[in-house]
């Protein structure tokens, strides 16, 4: 029996030789990865030992970290409701969103960057400081847009076309991060509860596409962007412009907004079509260019991707293999154009950044907490999406839209204004989305804003993007115009 | 024995040096823990130190008046084992809520540890040769078989989280399968050692195997139904595969035919597959065995969470672990009991988890050498038996745990909490103290 014994203990040594090297997977090898995974609360904890770093706006803290007596050592504390999309939150036993996962290394003082601080740390026994972060939100521009859209849901998302950086990000309705921060799980879980199942769901980031919208008339923009790229087309290039417009193949009849004759004649100029945004001369458009063109131009403008501003953006979407029937629909936004805030405003400024489309940021800078510099936000192009040639074509047209067109709720006295508004429609006796996405001043943009308004701003089917968006564009305009 | 000449018990200095170790060390993790947690010392670690310590201590005199030649390493490596498995559970009580309904699960393992151990020394008094079972190996048979029934019986079966484990007697609930792996151990050896001639050598050759006739088939068969009842009927794939395994490697160990470890391998995985389609629970459980991080498993009731909680508890710990009472082992459900592997590694590290699997290797290998030193079949097969069953349920619960197989519902031998375990694994202690005693020639087994 010796031999058998023997080999019983061969086995026996494989057996135990696998939990080693399973032990050792997971303490080691494995350990950084699992310590990083957000539903990781031990994260949390170790978190809390150490000063976590501030979320700042021009040098005011919006997220901080106060010494406290009780086993966390710190509680993280918030400025209020007007900064969740941003700053999202952490907790102990929900886990965290927002800036604070996404920069949750550099916040808990972990980023390469503080290597050196880190090393000390070993050896002194005084732990790591958190790295603070300085956001590129203009508190009275982030006030303004937050006090601007008032108690619709919705979300405004305003940004420097020049550089990319993002001057404010609204998603409403908001929440009270504190809510969540509390040492007190049963009331914090209490509250999350509250929290997820609250019908206006707070906790979605409308800005950068917790969900995304049928975008309606703002995607003329791509339509005519497209038909412009393509060299087939000028502003003044002549559509029929029928009442009524039957879909090809379908007995789908459509009429432009209100039933409008826009302008009455029997032909109408792109210009003129975008100005008065006509449903009927855009399908038709559409239709001509094709799905391939105007898909390559929505992949242009960034469609079909998702960014990270560090928080991580919802792809908007273009949809693929449609009949001509659809392309005409989705040439004015409606059937399956799903857009989000984040990317509209990237379209408006790339259209005033003469064509050229920057990556949005929203920090500009991380240091530690004797005010070392560790990273600093570069403007990043991130590609050519029309040629300066069609950007001030389209230009011309936006600022015809709100001067004299459909979109003139967005008139700022003494500043040229471009923009577009939108009437999205959701289905039979569903409430509109509403639009306005633009830039100003036209000849010198310092500002491009996107605005959008869920439930019919409370109207229904009868409010509209020029009476209900655009407005509050003009004054998240105004807010960084007279700064 | 009488005719034994005994002369200085050289091997029960050493064991008494090791166990006084052992008694400083558990005073340490004793005042680490109290200090790390509540940030006093309390006298109630009193309580925790002197019970288990005078009993141990009661139990190598036993050994001393006994069985003086007994292996001198498996007291000390068991009482470490056992000691550091009350430091955790009384850790893990330290730090439960104010609303927690138990929070003396330390002291009831502290009375458990001090029966077990008594039981054990009352084993090593009884029973002055383990020879004497050879005559009770079909008692111990009908014994194993009903301790295993017993869960499955009307008023006193219980189910616990979905398993019927579980017998109550009043106010005691128990786990007789525990107790049946020693009696199954013990029968298994026993028929084996009567019958390996007729298993090992008759048979006709077919395809270059001897097959052995249906007659010495049907043991086999038997054993592999009755594991598979106690997977479907008991719904405990852990307890199924111990005593299956124990059979199996006992059954190779006898006749050195590796014929009967692949059929009855084949036969256990068919059978656990049929079982696993049939039982919904089962796949739920493989899925987050292959997958723990996806969020659907880690959301899914009886899904990943618990097996992920221990993962990020291991993860947290890493090489040298948090310091015991340092870590958060309480977020992991069931870290006194099935987790509490994971508790450890968090608060000792690889290192301590490593020094752990190594307390149980050697107690392994004693059990080996042990069996190889012995000269009839019947000894090396129960020391093989009780050395492999010992293996086997640290490498399915461990196992389980560290993600190398599925989770199932095991107890760590020594350490986790729960009377019925450590009270068959002491008498498991016994029986391998009273084996080692008994060696052939004295000095045998080399240290």
């Amino acid at each position: 029996m010796t031999p058998e014994i023997k080999r019983v203990a061969n086995v026996i040594l494989l057996m135990f030789l696998a939990l080693f090297v399973a032990a050792s997977a997971m303490q080691v090898v494995n350990a950084d990865s699992l310590n990083n995974d957000s539903r990781n609360q031990r994260a949390v904890y170790d978190g809390y030992k150490t000063e976590r770093g501030s979320i700042l706006v021009n040098n005011k803290p919006i997220a901080e970290s106060i010494k406290t007596n009780d086993a966390y050592h710190y509680l993280r504390q918030y400025t209020g409701e007007q900064y969740s999309a941003i700053t999202g939150f952490y907790s102990l036993y929900q886990g965290r969103t927002g800036l604070e996962n996404f920069l949750d290394s550099s916040l808990r003082g972990d980023n390469s960057a503080q290597f050196f601080e880190q090393l000390n740390a070993l050896f002194s026994g005084n732990p790591v400081t958190g790295a603070s972060v300085e956001l590129s939100i203009d508190e009275k521009v982030q006030q303004v847009a937050w006090d601007a859209l008032g108690n619709k849901k919705g979300a405004v998302i305003a940004i420097e076309p020049s550089t990319g950086r993002i001057l404010a990000l609204v998603s409403k309705p908001g929440f009270d991060p504190n809510l969540l921060s509390t040492h007190n799980t049963s009331d914090a879980s209490a509250n999350y509860k509250k929290l997820l199942t609250d019908k206006g769901a707070p906790l979605i980031n409308r800005a950068i596409g917790g969900g995304l919208y049928a975008p309606g008339s703002v995607f003329k923009l791509v339509v005519a962007s497209a038909a412009f790229e393509s060299g087939l087309y000028t502003p003044q290039s002549l559509l029929p412009n029928p009442r009524t417009y039957t879909l090809p193949g379908t007995s789908t009849q459509i009429t432009n907004s209100g039933e409008s004759s826009c302008g009455g004649a029997k032909t109408v100029s792109i210009a003129t079509a975008l100005k008065l945004s006509c449903n009927i001369p855009f399908a038709q458009l559409g239709i001509a260019l094709g799905q391939e063109a105007i898909a390559k131009q929505a992949k242009e403008f960034g469609f079909g991707e998702s960014i990270t501003i560090p928080l991580k953006s919802t792809a908007s979407v273009y949809p693929e293999n449609m009949d001509d029937a659809q392309t005409g629909l989705s040439s004015f936004g409606q059937f399956d154009v799903r857009v989000s805030p984040l990317q509209m405003v990237m379209v408006s400024a790339a259209i005033a950044n003469a064509g050229v489309e920057m990556k949005p940021y929203l920090v500009d800078q991380i240091f530690t907490s004797n005010l070392t510099l560790l990273e600093e936000a570069k403007p990043t192009e991130l590609r050519r999406s029309i040629t300066t040639s069609t950007a001030e074509r389209i230009k011309q047209m936006m600022v015809a839209a709100v001067s004299s067109g459909v979109s003139s709720n967005a008139q700022i006295p003494g500043i040229k204004v471009a923009g577009k508004t939108g009437t999205a429609e959701n289905g039979v006796g569903q409430p509109y989305t509403l639009w306005f996405t633009g830039f100003a001043p036209a000849d010198n943009p310092q500002v491009a804003v996107a605005v959008v308004i869920e439930d019919g701003g409370g109207m229904g089917q009868s409010g509209r993007g020029n009476t209900l968006a655009a407005p509050i564009a003009k004054k998240v305009m105004q807010a960084v115009l007279q700064k | 024995m009488a005719s034994r000449v005994r002369v200085m018990p050289k091997k029960r200095n050493l064991e008494l040096f090791m166990l006084l170790f052992g008694f400083g060390l558990y005073a340490f993790e004793l005042a680490q823990v109290q200090l790390a947690t509540i940030f006093i010392l309390r006298p109630d670690a009193w309580f925790f130190w002197s019970l288990p310590v005078v009993a141990a201590f009661a139990f190598h005199i036993v050994l001393r008046l006994r069985a003086s030649d007994a292996d001198p390493l498996i007291l000390p490596i068991t009482f470490l084992l056992n000691s550091l498995g009350i430091v955790m559970i009384y850790r893990l009580d330290l730090v439960k809520s104010v609303s927690a309904i138990d929070k003396s699960v330390g002291e009831r393992q502290v009375i458990w540890s001090v029966v077990a151990i008594v039981l054990a020394a009352l084993v090593l008094f009884v029973v002055k040769s383990h020879l004497s079972f050879r005559r009770y190996i079909y008692i111990s048979m009908a014994l194993g078989v009903v301790l295993l029934i017993l869960p499955l019986l009307p008023v006193i079966g219980k189910t616990v989280s979905g398993a019927h484990l579980w017998v109550n007697l009043g106010p005691l609930s128990f786990q007789p399968g525990e107790l049946a792996k020693i009696a199954l151990t013990i029968f298994f050896a026993g028929y084996l050692s009567s019958r390996r001639e007729a298993l090992a050598v008759v048979g006709r050759k077919t395809l270059g195997l001897r097959i052995p006739p249906a007659r010495e088939l049907g043991p086999i068969v038997f054993i592999w139904l009755a594991s598979l009842a106690v997977l479907v009927l008991q719904r405990d794939l852990g307890t199924s595969l111990l005593y299956f395994g124990l059979f199996l490697v006992l059954i190779y160990v006898a006749t050195g035919r590796v014929f009967y470890v692949l059929v009855g391998l084949v036969m256990f995985i068919a059978g656990a597959l049929v079982a696993s389609r049939l039982m919904s629970y089962v796949g739920g459980r493989l899925d987050g065995w292959l997958d723990p991080l996806n969020d659907a498993n880690y959301a899914a009731v009886g899904g990943s969470y618990q097996i992920v909680q221990s993962m990020f508890g291991l993860a947290h710990g890493g090489l040298f672990g948090t310091g015991l009472g340092g870590g958060l082992p309480s977020i992991v459900p069931l870290a006194q009991s099935d987790f509490i592997i994971s508790a450890i590694g968090e608060e000792l590290g690889l290192v301590g988890l490593f020094a752990v699997l190594a307390m149980y290797m050697v107690l392994v290998s004693r059990a080996l050498r042990i069996a190889n030193a012995h000269a009839d079949d019947f000894s090396k097969l129960l020391a093989v038996g009780l050395g492999f069953v010992i293996a086997l349920q640290c490498f399915i619960v461990i196992g389980g745990v560290l993600r190398v197989v599925p989770l199932t519902g095991l107890t760590t031998p020594w350490l986790a909490a729960g009377g019925s375990s450590l009270v068959a694994n002491w008498i498991i202690v016994a029986l391998l103290l009273r084996l080692s005693d008994t060696l052939p020639k004295a000095g045998a087994v080399s240290e």
